[in-house]
């Protein structure tokens, strides 16, 4: 009777903490968030050890440095996922405001690993990148603030965020790393659009976000170079880019067989960003496709739990954690099949990586956490409007 | 949108006089007012968030079906670091018409440089340039030090120089395989072959690619991997075109002409045994650019070049008067000069007279007598024939130069057109059409095009003179060599016959130069049954041995053809006929 009246459990005071948060989540996701980390360490066996080789370690170093980090980020997930929305919210504004001073600070005390951008802190046992965290930490102050606007006489949280988003994007845009920057961006307007705006001023932002990578396409060289690499019809093969569309063609459907694969010897980031190549060389379509499907599933989920959803801020949070996740997996096999220009995306959860591995933890924990069924007192709604 | 009130008065009032707070009032229709602000917002977030599911739903399934539409497809894409290079660099030999070398390949290498891999750039950067004197240290250093993960250093570098780089041992330095065009000859037949470049390059091959010449012209043939190894075979011969070449040199430096060309075709076939221009160059080395105009040494003066040819096309009109029935070698032309016609006048070059026969009017180069023929002839009948000789068209030999080497043609042929045509002044064309239209009126009337390769079956073309009129045309040339203008082309032996030609070179400011002129020879020999057609084109001669300096054909272009052939003749294989040249009813005595 309770379920035929609320639709899903709602959870009562007194409630146990473990068994009412296996009741409310979204253990769909949680189990695909799983296969996925799985799915990573099976590809890390096969993409790492040419770079375990190249910088002098065991075959499976990284594997193993994987294994440890993964189990941080799953236990990050989990925890987050146990909070309350009021604790993730709490948490995660003290979480920006350490990001942000991280991120500021990158240009005094950051390294570019030769890469020619500078995102990282080098800590003794790996690398910290501020902006991983900066992600999913803004998505949630930038919910609060954009719910906070649409109470009475709440604050103007809407032009708050923005501004807080710009800022962001101005940080990202000196180091430079314009792909974060994007996302920034892109997980704003999404949560913006969710949150009421205008359609023409959407359409006007589109139209800013083109003229900005006009210009840094004509100001910046970096930026331009990898443009007119994904412009060009021919597909340099000694490029990443080529060695990848050639690994996916290799491997055809079923793959070459497990180790049998050549890319991961040929591309230096075999490991994060191309891994979806070595993917598709060794095990075929068949495993790219089981890995879309699960990126795909996890955000889809995630959204219709979000469509039921009654608390702006809840509703907000949401969506915007999880265009970050889809958007960011979606870059990362884009660019390896070409559809998109060469951009630095890890791909959440099966990319080798520290820093973004436990960042990918919390984020996909706080969208757990949101995503877990709460009382959305349709019942009342009903005689609401009735009553009025 | 029409809101209630947040304060309706009539509700205030009446809790007022019910003594209730009416504050509570506004409190509760605020409550109401949130409530249904925060029902449509989220109704609309309901219907975006679903926008947003398909749209990433929609996104996942693009990258999916492109993935499944890249592994479906084949790897063919070269890679660098494999074997299976798809550049071919395969390319079939040029040999001449018996068999010896003309362009062939040689393996060398290429080499470039990884900087990544390099252990000690500068050290590489300050060798690499002891051993190739043109490159810059500096610059290599720079390029090492740059971002760029590959970069060419040489193309083309001798198996001694890739020793010396090999010594430095720098694991960043790597050479690949590099198939070369290589013209042992050096510039002998330079314009025929062309030169070749490289394509499309890889590491471990580059497409040879021809650049002019019959290596242009066969370039799909050539590179065909299929006929790799059958070589291409040429009717150039070696030995003549060497003899030709050597020869025209000499006389285009005593004549002081500025540019020369020789053309030795077979009479019969039309085949090209020898194709001369000069100044020329080494196709090995070809320089760069193309052949702008007529000063580049690329310039093929004897395909390319379209020139007034003069006097030479006075054996036309003559051939086709008799063709025609309207005139014999004896029939007597009035060659009162000058001859004038509307406002233009025809001279000769001296006074011949007030009459002379057909035959001295080709034997004396009769400007004024050739244009009454042609007058007999009249204009369209001129021009049909011209055409069936081929001089309305480019000529099919087998050389992109000779495609653009269309004639120049008066677009209104009226009769003071037809008057200087019959001498070839008004109308240009190349010294290959020349020598085509020579060896069709002197073979016995059949129609030749002009080749470079060799044909295993020679069809004969259509008919244009008769056998009587091409016999007595040779008679005629016979004798312009005998006792007429061309009296230095006599070679003991060899019954040499032709026709010179003096035309002066037309000014780009419009007019003719005074002092400049083309000088050519159209010869045949053996003249009583002509197996080759030479034809010698000096570009401004002047010979300086008399007074004052001479530039007509006969003084300048015979000798040097003469020459030719008597170089020419023996090494191709005909005996001089020493004891009676009487086969044409012609006395072979020296005037």
């Amino acid at each position: 009777m309770t379920e035929m009246v609320y639709g899903s459990v709602p959870a009562g005071r007194g409630d146990p903490i473990l068994p009412r948060w296996w009741r409310t989540l979204d253990k769909w996701s949680l189990g695909a968030v799983f296969l996925l980390f799985a799915m990573g360490l099976l590809l890390g066996f096969a993409a790492s050890p040419p770079l375990a080789e190249r910088n002098g370690f065991q075959p499976f170093h990284y594997v193993e440095r994987q294994v440890v980090f993964g189990t941080a980020a799953l236990a990050a997930m989990i925890v987050v996922s146990m909070l309350s929305p009021t604790h993730v919210r709490r948490l995660a504004v003290i979480g920006f405001a350490l990001a942000m001073v991280a991120l500021a600070f990158l240009p005094l005390f950051g390294t570019d690993f030769g890469k020619g951008a500078t995102r990282w802190y080098s800590l003794g046992f790996g690398s910290l990148q501020p902006s991983e965290f900066v992600k999913p930490t803004f998505v949630v102050v930038a919910a609060w603030l954009i719910a906070a606007s649409s109470e009475l006489a709440g604050p103007p949280g809407k032009s708050y965020s923005m501004a807080i988003a710009l800022l962001i994007v101005g940080f990202l845009a000196m180091q430079p790393d314009f792909g974060q920057a994007a996302l920034i961006l892109f997980a704003w307007s999404v949560m913006y659009f969710v949150g009421g705006a205008p359609i023409t001023l959407l359409m006007g932002l589109a139209g800013a976000v083109v003229m900005a990578g006009a210009f840094f396409y004509n100001n910046s060289e970096h930026f331009a170079r990898r443009i007119d690499g994904f412009l060009s019809a021919e597909v340099d093969p000694t490029t990443q880019l080529g060695y990848a569309t050639n690994a996916i063609r290799e491997g055809g459907f079923f793959g070459v067989g497990v180790g049998e694969g050549t890319v991961k010897w040929s591309l230096p980031d075999a490991h994060t960003d191309f891994i979806v190549a070595v993917a598709a060389e060794e095990y075929g379509l068949l495993l790219v496709l089981v890995l879309i499907g699960l990126y795909a599933m996890i955000v889809v989920r995630s959204l219709f739990r979000l469509m039921r959803e009654r608390d702006p801020f809840i509703r907000l949070a949401g969506t915007g954690l999880a265009c970050i996740f889809a958007v960011q997996a979606m870059i990362n096999m884009g660019v390896a099949v070409r559809l998109m220009p060469a951009k630095g995306m890890t791909l959440p959860f099966v990319s080798y990586g520290g820093s973004s591995l436990i960042a990918g933890g919390i984020m996909v924990g706080m969208l757990l956490a949101f995503t877990r069924a709460r009382p959305q007192g349709q019942i009342e709604d009903i005689f609401a409007r009735r009553a009025r | 949108m029409m809101r209630r009130p947040l304060r309706p008065l009539a509700r205030i009032l009446d809790a007022r006089a019910k003594g209730e707070n009416p504050d509570a009032i506004e409190r509760e229709n605020l409550k109401a007012r949130h409530e249904q602000e925060r029902d449509q917002l989220r109704a609309q977030a309901e219907g975006r968030l679903l926008v947003l599911a398909v749209f990433f739903l929609c996104g996942f399934a693009i990258i999916g079906l492109r993935m499944g539409h890249l592994a479906g497809s084949d790897p063919v894409e070269p890679r660098a670091a494999t074997t299976t290079a798809k550049i071919l660099a395969a390319r079939a030999d040029i040999v001449d018409r018996k068999g010896r070398i003309l362009a062939t390949n040689l393996t060398t290498h290429s080499l470039y440089a990884q900087p990544p891999q390099m252990i000690d750039k500068e050290r590489a950067a300050a060798e690499l340039a002891r051993i190739f004197p043109d490159l810059d240290a500096e610059d290599l250093h720079k390029d090492f030090n740059g971002p760029r993960k590959f970069l060419w250093i040489k193309r083309r570098i001798s198996p001694e120089q890739q020793q010396a780089v090999h010594d430095i041992g720098d694991p960043g330095l790597r050479f690949g395989p590099r198939e070369m065009r290589l013209y042992p000859n050096g510039r002998l037949a330079a314009h025929v072959l062309g030169g070749a470049k490289f394509g499309r390059e890889g590491v471990l091959s580059a497409e040879v690619v021809g650049r002019a010449g019959v290596e242009k012209a066969f370039d799909a043939e050539l590179r065909d991997p299929g006929r790799a190894r059958e070589p291409l075979r040429l009717t150039i011969d070696l030995t003549v075109q060497a003899a030709v070449e050597r020869v025209l040199a000499g006389g285009m430096r005593l004549m002081n002409a500025r540019a020369a060309s020789a053309i030795l075709m077979d009479a019969e076939t039309g085949e090209v045994v020898s194709l001369v221009s000069l100044p020329d160059f080494d196709p090995n080395e070809r320089p760069r650019g193309g052949p702008r105009d007529d000063r580049s040494p690329l310039f093929n003066h004897a395909v390319q070049g379209v020139y007034e040819l003069g006097s030479t096309f006075k054996i036309f009109t003559a051939a086709q008067a008799i063709e025609d029935g309207l005139v014999s070698p004896q029939t007597v032309i009035d060659t009162k000069g000058p001859m004038t016609w509307g406002r233009h006048r025809i001279r000769d070059f001296r006074d011949y007279g007030p009459e002379l026969t057909v035959e001295d009017v080709i034997v004396k180069s009769s400007n004024i007598g050739t244009a009454r023929m042609a007058l007999m002839i009249g204009g369209e009948g001129q021009q049909a024939f011209l055409r069936r000789l081929g001089f309305f068209e480019t000529t099919a030999l087998e050389m992109p130069e000779a495609r653009v080497a269309r004639p120049l043609i008066p677009k209104r042929w009226s009769d003071i057109v037809t008057m200087t045509a019959s001498y070839g002044h008004g109308i240009s064309a190349s010294p290959m059409h020349l020598a085509a239209a020579y060896a069709t009126v002197v073979n016995g009337g059949r129609k030749v095009e002009p080749t470079l390769v060799v044909r295993e079956v020679h069809a004969p073309g259509e008919r244009v003179i008769s056998e009587e009129t091409s016999a007595i045309i040779r008679g005629m040339m016979r004798e312009a060599v005998v006792r007429g203008t061309a009296s230095f082309g006599e070679v003991p032996g060899y019954a040499v016959g032709g026709k010179t030609g003096t035309a002066d070179k037309p000014d780009p400011r419009g007019g003719y130069y005074e002092d400049k002129v083309i000088a050519t020879f159209a010869s045949i020999f053996p003249a009583h049954n002509p197996r080759y057609v030479l034809v010698v084109t000096l570009d401004e001669p002047e010979e300086t041995s008399g007074e004052e300096p001479r530039r007509t054909a006969g003084w300048t272009a015979v000798p040097v053809a003469a020459e030719i052939i008597r170089r020419a003749a023996p090494l191709l294989g005909l005996a001089p006929e020493i004891e009676d040249g009487s086969a044409v009813g012609v006395t072979l005595a020296a005037n």
